[in-house]
């Protein structure tokens, strides 16, 4: 559900990072805040435990500058993935415009990413949106690491949709903006599609 | 898609402000803001210079989201009024019409009590307000009248261009 303001030439639209506890969510998040010119952002926030593990959620605010003389600015924000947090997660998908699923590669992690989309599915559906339809974009993170799932198997399991994936390694910054900017461009062709 | 896109026009941003304005100096509160439930920040009134209203407007919604789900824990609704008390500067945050949260942040020289009564006067104009809003919203969808959406036109090029 974005916001769009006429008055101030202004469109703001919200995108969610979701996936398994320790995936790569919230290091995402820090890296395209490393990598933004300071006047594009605003701060990163983060709910966290004190062992840095998100409790609530992160938040950042980016200006992606002028289209058709609105300023486009997206709001980012992750869930906690860890499964006790589940009704936290169900808050933060409220007005949700676009999901970026961060997949572990790993192959001990495979059950906790598929346990992990079947919980994303059933938040959204809970909020009224449903998977197959909502802007989606997949990244297969920590590909980096010796034990992992190759990525045919990992569309197989996590992929059904068949929607843009990408490969990365978020610690590097590897995929990220890659990521970032897919899910953009189909939260902006989904507005269009509204008007 | 569940409920519909916040669309805010001059005209109502204009009646808006001047009610935020009216809130700010009849309470004597020191900022004044509207943020929509999912945390976008609608307006703000007041000493918002050393304030990171972007922030506070996504934390507020986090709040405000959090006691929503306490608040169905225990069978109610929602919580809709959320006080914070500080040494200097307090918070006083409602919901409005199930939609936008109003949040007034004074110190010392203003009270709750005065507070919570101008508020609950503000409250129900800003109601009528956003449902005039919502109706106006529909009827633009519907039939759009005067110039097209700028939505219509967005190309993958203008999109390419905001990632340089």
């Amino acid at each position: 559900m974005s916001f769009i303001n006429y008055s101030s030439r202004e469109i703001n639209c919200k995108i969610v990072y979701y996936g398994p506890g320790l995936g790569g969510k919230t290091t995402n998040l820090q890296y395209i805040y490393k990598k933004t010119n300071p006047e594009s952002k605003g701060k990163l926030i983060s709910l966290a435990t004190e062992t840095e593990r998100t409790l609530f959620f992160d938040f950042l605010p980016l200006n992606l500058g002028d289209i058709r003389g609105f300023k486009t600015r997206f709001h980012l924000y992750t869930v906690p993935g860890q499964v006790f947090y589940d009704a936290s997660r169900k808050l933060i998908l409220k007005g949700v415009d676009g999901v970026v699923f961060v997949a572990d590669s790993q192959v001990e992690r495979m059950e906790a990413n598929i346990e992990s989309v079947e919980n994303l599915r059933i938040n959204l559906n809970e909020q009224g949106y449903n998977l197959d339809k909502i802007p989606y974009t997949i990244q297969y993170n920590k590909r980096d690491l010796p034990n992992i799932v190759p990525v045919d198997e990992l569309n197989r399991a996590l992929n059904q949709r068949g929607v843009p994936w990408y490969e990365g390694v978020a610690i590097e910054g590897i995929g990220v903006f890659d990521t970032l900017k897919n899910i953009a461009k189909q939260v902006l062709f989904e507005l269009k599609k509204g008007y | 898609m569940p409920g519909y896109d916040l669309i805010m026009y001059d005209e109502e941003s204009k009646q808006i402000d001047a009610e935020l304005n009216r809130l700010h100096s009849q309470s004597n509160a020191k900022v004044v803001f509207l943020v929509d439930k999912n945390g976008q920040l609608i307006t703000s009134v007041g000493e918002t210079r050393d304030i990171d209203t972007t922030s506070l407007a996504s934390l507020t919604a986090g709040n405000i989201a959090a006691t929503g789900g306490m608040a169905r824990l225990l069978g109610e609704r929602e919580f809709s009024i959320l006080f914070h008390e500080g040494e200097k500067d307090n918070i006083h945050i409602s919901v409005i019409g199930h939609r936008v949260i109003l949040v007034v942040i004074f110190d010392q020289r203003s009270s709750l009590g005065l507070v919570r009564l101008r508020v609950k006067k503000t409250a129900e104009t800003l109601t009528k307000i956003f449902e005039d809003l919502a109706v106006k919203t529909q009827k633009e969808k519907a039939a759009p009248e005067g110039a097209p959406s700028p939505f219509a036109e967005i190309s993958d090029e203008d999109i390419d261009k905001l990632f340089g």
